[in-house]
């Protein structure tokens, strides 16, 4: 019984960091229709920046987890404006692009920072944990939960109560007609992709102590990613946050319960999915 | 006998030769690895090229056909069994998955299919009792049909070549069919195609099992070749070099995804005795070919020459009788 309930707080917490990766990845892909696919990359990127941030640095955790996730967000807004701008319009190849991008940042993060895994301390405070209904929960995994609820809670204001997020709205419904009213969409492209990198680099970061950081982390979460967003439906804020949650808890249960099987286990229920619903569970029918 | 029968012929002439004017087995052995890469490119083209669906998840089907392979052939059965269970089950995983991944149609296909060759890439992976995880299996003996042993370079070249040589007859006459029109037709007006009463997704169904069955031949090559196979095959980073052989080769043509194979393979070779980053190499390639020939190298190249044969005709024009009139 007990093992089932660490599992759960574990799930969740894993259901967080994916939602703060496939949020800006769901948002990316309603706006300028395309699947990101250095998304893992971004992520291992803010990891691997925050870590030697922190460790070689000595830089205080949270401080590094913000610098990196600018950074980040900076790389992404740079491979929006140089790359993918320059190929409006033609979907395959901005995909390709960002394919081979994630090749290269693969390989530039194993020459720069060696192949060997760098384990991230838990930041000070925050170790330990706090012993409820009999069963021991670290702290830093629920600390990492309330981040993701607040973001959750402020991206949500920030789409549904602001002038900025009413304009991605309109962006994501109808790109064409958002233009045509004077909504600056090429602007939003840009925002929209920072601001994805940056909730990837972030999540990197603060993942960090948990999934510690090494060279394949990028094409670990990637398909997580995407099976989130196939299961949520893309574009919903709710899609990609109840999604997260049950690819977390499928994949630390199978990994738990099936080590064999991990991934496999997800295969079910997208195919489910699929063969249901196939605009996923909050997602709007194909235009 | 036109120009085009009399290349064709010479080609292969040439090719049947390659063990006699190649160097050394080391050459031979790349001319193998060419073939069979030729093959999985013309199978990852007919959904590109020719269908309009562009998959990142087809070396987990050519993996799973080296893994039967590879695990059937452990368990003692024979060559030919193995092979005939090994297209059974990739034709099998590859009617489960087009039926998920056909679900959507464009950038959602590429998706799904990442996601359903990462997944077998994780089964490969993880299911240590079946695929000894990260060390992967050992293939012992070549099949020697009829009798002939395959050992040797050169004997595994020509059985190559052949299988290779039926491939590209059969994926001729497949895209010069009524179906392989029907095909194109979906890629262009998918709507249309279903006003004029055609079942798009029965067409785009049978072309994934036709690629399917291709890229399974090409992973039984890959594994008695290699005689290996481990998870390293499976990953996202083979799906992309055959992506990018067919887009750099030109999608959509019959000879493009070979050069392309031939260029990919070569490079591979040439550029891992310098430099261990091959995978940087990789994703600098795929941005600047898709940034500077979206079109591949051989309908580029068809197009540079018909613009200077243009821009010859267009100076001659006045010397040239009818030269103006052409114009």
């Amino acid at each position: 019984m007990n093992l089932y309930l660490v599992l759960a707080v574990n799930s969740i917490t894993l259901g967080g960091l994916l939602f703060l990766l496939s949020s800006g990845f769901s948002l990316i892909f309603g706006l300028m229709r395309i699947p990101n696919l250095t998304h893992g990359s971004l992520f291992m990127l803010g990891a691997y920046l925050g870590a030697s941030l922190a460790v070689w640095y000595r830089l205080d955790f949270w401080l590094a987890a913000i610098l990196s996730a600018v950074l980040v967000a900076a790389f992404g807004g740079l491979i929006e404006r140089l790359l993918l701008r320059r190929l409006a319009g033609n979907t395959l190849a901005q995909v390709l692009v960002t394919l081979g991008i994630a090749f290269m940042i693969a390989d530039a993060c194993l020459m720069a920072f060696t192949g060997d895994p760098i384990t991230v301390p838990t930041p000070a405070g925050l170790v330990g944990a706090v012993r409820s209904f009999g069963v021991v929960f670290p702290i830093y995994r629920l600390v990492i939960i309330l981040i993701a609820v607040a973001f959750a809670v402020a991206l949500w204001l920030l789409l549904d109560r602001t002038r900025l997020g009413a304009m991605i709205r309109a962006g994501v419904d109808d790109p064409d007609m958002a233009r045509i009213v004077g909504i600056p969409v090429p602007r939003l492209f840009t925002i929209v992709f920072c601001l994805g990198a940056a909730l990837a680099g972030f999540a990197g970061v603060i993942g960090a102590p948990i999934l510690s950081v090494y060279p394949g982390l990028d094409f670990d979460m990637l398909p997580l990613a995407l099976m989130v967003v196939i299961l949520g439906g893309t574009g919903s804020l709710l899609g990609s946050l109840i999604g997260s949650f049950i690819i977390g808890f499928l994949y630390n249960y199978g990994q738990a319960l099936l080590p064999e099987l991990a991934y496999f286990v997800l295969f079910l229920p997208m195919l489910v999915m699929l063969l249901v619903r196939p605009q996923g569970l909050f997602g709007r029918q194909a235009p | 006998m036109t120009a085009r029968g009399g290349a064709l012929i010479v080609t292969v002439a040439v090719l049947a030769a390659a063990p006699y004017w190649l160097p050394g087995s080391y050459y031979v052995n790349i001319a193998t690895q060419i073939l069979f890469y030729a093959i999985f490119a013309l199978a990852i083209d007919l959904l590109i090229g020719y269908g309009g669906l562009v998959s990142l998840g087809h070396a987990g089907l050519f993996g799973l056909a080296s893994y039967v392979i590879a695990v059937v052939v452990a368990a003692g059965w024979g060559h030919f069994a193995a092979i005939a269970l090994a297209l059974a089950v990739t034709l099998a995983a590859t009617g489960v998955f087009a039926l998920m991944a056909l679900r959507s149609i464009g950038i959602g296909f590429l998706m799904i299919t990442l996601a359903l060759g990462q997944i077998l890439w994780g089964l490969a992976y993880r299911w240590i009792s079946v695929t000894n995880g990260d060390n992967g299996l050992n293939v012992d003996t070549r099949p020697a049909p009829f009798g002939f042993s395959l050992n040797q370079a050169s004997a595994f070249y020509y059985a190559v070549l052949i299988v290779f040589l039926i491939v590209v007859a059969c994926v001729a006459v497949f895209v010069s069919s009524p179906f392989g029109a029907s095909l194109r037709g979906t890629r262009d007006q998918p709507r249309r195609m279903n006003a004029l009463g055609y079942h798009v997704c029965m067409i785009r169904f049978c072309a994934c099992l036709f690629s399917g069955l291709l890229t399974a031949i090409a992973g039984i090559l890959f594994v008695y070749y290699n005689q290996f196979i481990s998870p390293q095959t499976l990953a996202l980073t083979a799906s992309a070099e055959v992506v990018l052989m067919v887009i750099s080769g030109g999608a959509g043509t019959l000879l493009g995804p070979i050069v392309g194979a031939a260029l990919v393979v070569i490079m591979k070779n040439v550029a891992s005795a310098y430099i261990v980053r091959w995978n940087f190499l990789l994703g600098a390639i795929f941005v600047a070919i898709v940034i500077f020939m979206p079109e591949g190298l051989v309908p580029g190249t068809v197009r540079f020459m018909r613009w200077v044969r243009k821009s010859l005709a267009g100076q001659f024009a006045g010397l040239v009788p009818g030269g103006e009139a052409r114009r």
